[in-house]
């Protein structure tokens, strides 16, 4: 039985598998439409998400299946006191797959050690949401055709953004990948994934504060917001949320094929005005994430198509 | 005082030079009934300095742990005086129980029933990362 708690779990040729399979279903969807019929997800979502969980419920839907749960720590018996252990296995009982957001990190792992059917980490704290991961995967794949010989800038809070941590872990693995980590200094990328991913990898990467001066070069730009929810400190967050602010004016110098990528929901990182411009993709990444899902949940519940 | 041989116990060899007292505690050796010498400062032709302990009786060690505190340790079981078996130790793949995550984003922070497991991750650099959040531990 297997389950997706890191990015890391899966290899180059089974995200090749997924991405493939997605592809399938885009192009072919009454193929899928039964493809789960009788089964039954399970969206634990210990914290609010607006996204993710619909589009899981999405995929479960579109692939036949029916989906129960809950969509806030408040209305399970965490508010009780009750263990992620406890919690999960008791929903293994009524569930044949299970994805679960948790505010606090590793949460899903725990789970995944208690649990009698797949867990899918569906975000836990500032740590991991490698979901999100394969959408972005889809959708660099869907708009550029290849995942090697990029240029991928990753800008905003590099420090708590766990879609940027499991991006970089994944792209990380593809030949011919530079990194540009534009950040302010109090949000750069941990120290561990330097020296634990990138530098064993061997890949080449360059950390700026300066987004407009690095523009020229991306094939990839990856917008992140500041998370008001990962500071203790709310005076920290107040003087680092507007740090950096995609506008027109910044796109100027950007490659005509650059794609916009952002895991959503934005606040005010990408002016609404980016929105028309062609290479803005964040509304199609939503969507190719509903079918790189569908593509897991078939996946991880072992189904053919 | 004498410090005589050991006809059943255990000897800690090749302790880094300061680090007796550390194990002493960790491993609870206050709690035996039995004689238990500290050496420290010993010289060694190997190390220069090395510290040492012996134990006057045959217990039961968790080797994880002493690998994780000092992996250049040797270990020698001794019976009827003579050395029945020697073991080298290692920086162990895991530890339970040592230490403790201090992420307060880890699950482990509010499920305090929780294990607090370690799981080396880089050798060269005695990286040690807890299993569920990840977090770098201190080296000791």
């Amino acid at each position: 039985m297997r389950s997706l708690i890191d990015i890391m779990d899966l290899t180059v040729e089974e995200i090749d598998g997924l991405v493939s399979t997605a592809k399938d279903i885009m192009e072919n969807p009454a193929k899928y439409a039964e493809a789960c019929k009788g089964k039954k997800l399970a969206t634990l979502f210990f914290e609010p998400s607006t996204r993710t969980r619909l589009s899981f419920e999405a995929a479960m839907y579109e692939l036949g299946g029916h989906v129960l749960g809950f969509s806030s720590a408040d209305s399970s018996s965490a508010s009780k006191g009750e263990s992620v252990a406890d919690t999960v296995r008791m929903v293994s009982c009524y569930a044949d797959i299970i994805a679960m957001r948790h505010p606090k990190e590793g949460a899903p792992r725990v789970a995944m050690m208690k649990s009698g059917v797949p867990i899918i980490n569906a975000g836990d704290g500032g740590h991991n949401h490698p979901t999100q991961t394969l959408a972005d995967l889809l959708t660099i794949h869907q708009e550029k055709g290849r995942f090697e010989n990029l240029t991928i800038g990753m800008c905003g809070d590099l420090k708590f953004g766990r879609t940027v941590h499991s991006l970089l872990c994944a792209m990380s693995r593809y030949p011919g990948v530079k990194f540009v980590l534009i950040s302010p200094a109090e949000l750069k990328v941990p120290d561990y994934l330097i020296q634990d991913v990138l530098i064993p990898a061997g890949v080449e990467y360059v950390e700026t504060t300066d987004l407009e001066a690095v523009m020229p070069e991306l094939d990839v730009l990856y917008m992140t917001r500041v998370q008001q929810e990962r500071f203790f400190n709310e005076a920290d967050y107040l003087r680092l949320r507007d740090s950096y602010i995609l506008n027109p004016p910044k796109l100027v110098e950007a490659k005509k094929d650059l794609i916009i990528l952002h895991p959503l929901p934005r606040v005010n990182e990408i002016a609404v005005a980016v929105d028309d411009d062609p290479r803005a993709c964040y509304f199609k990444q939503a969507l190719y994430a509903k079918y790189i899902r569908m593509a897991l949940i078939l996946k991880l519940l072992e189904i053919e198509v | 005082m004498m410090v005589n041989p050991i006809q059943n116990g255990v000897v800690l060899d090749h302790i880094t030079a300061g680090k007796a007292m550390e194990i002493y505690k960790v491993l609870r050796l206050d709690k035996l009934g039995c004689t238990v010498a500290v050496i420290v400062n010993a010289a060694s032709k190997k190390m220069g300095r090395k510290d040492v302990l012996k134990i006057y009786d045959v217990i039961d060690l968790n080797f994880d742990v002493l690998g994780y505190l000092d992996p250049g340790i040797t270990v020698s079981i001794i019976e009827n005086g003579e050395v029945v078996r020697r073991i080298s130790l290692d920086l162990p793949e895991q530890v339970e129980g040592v230490l403790r995550c201090k992420n307060p984003r880890c699950i482990t922070s509010c499920e305090q029933e929780l294990p607090h497991v370690f799981k080396l991750t880089d050798r060269s650099r005695k990286v040690y990362r807890c299993i569920y959040c990840e977090t770098m531990a201190k080296n000791k």
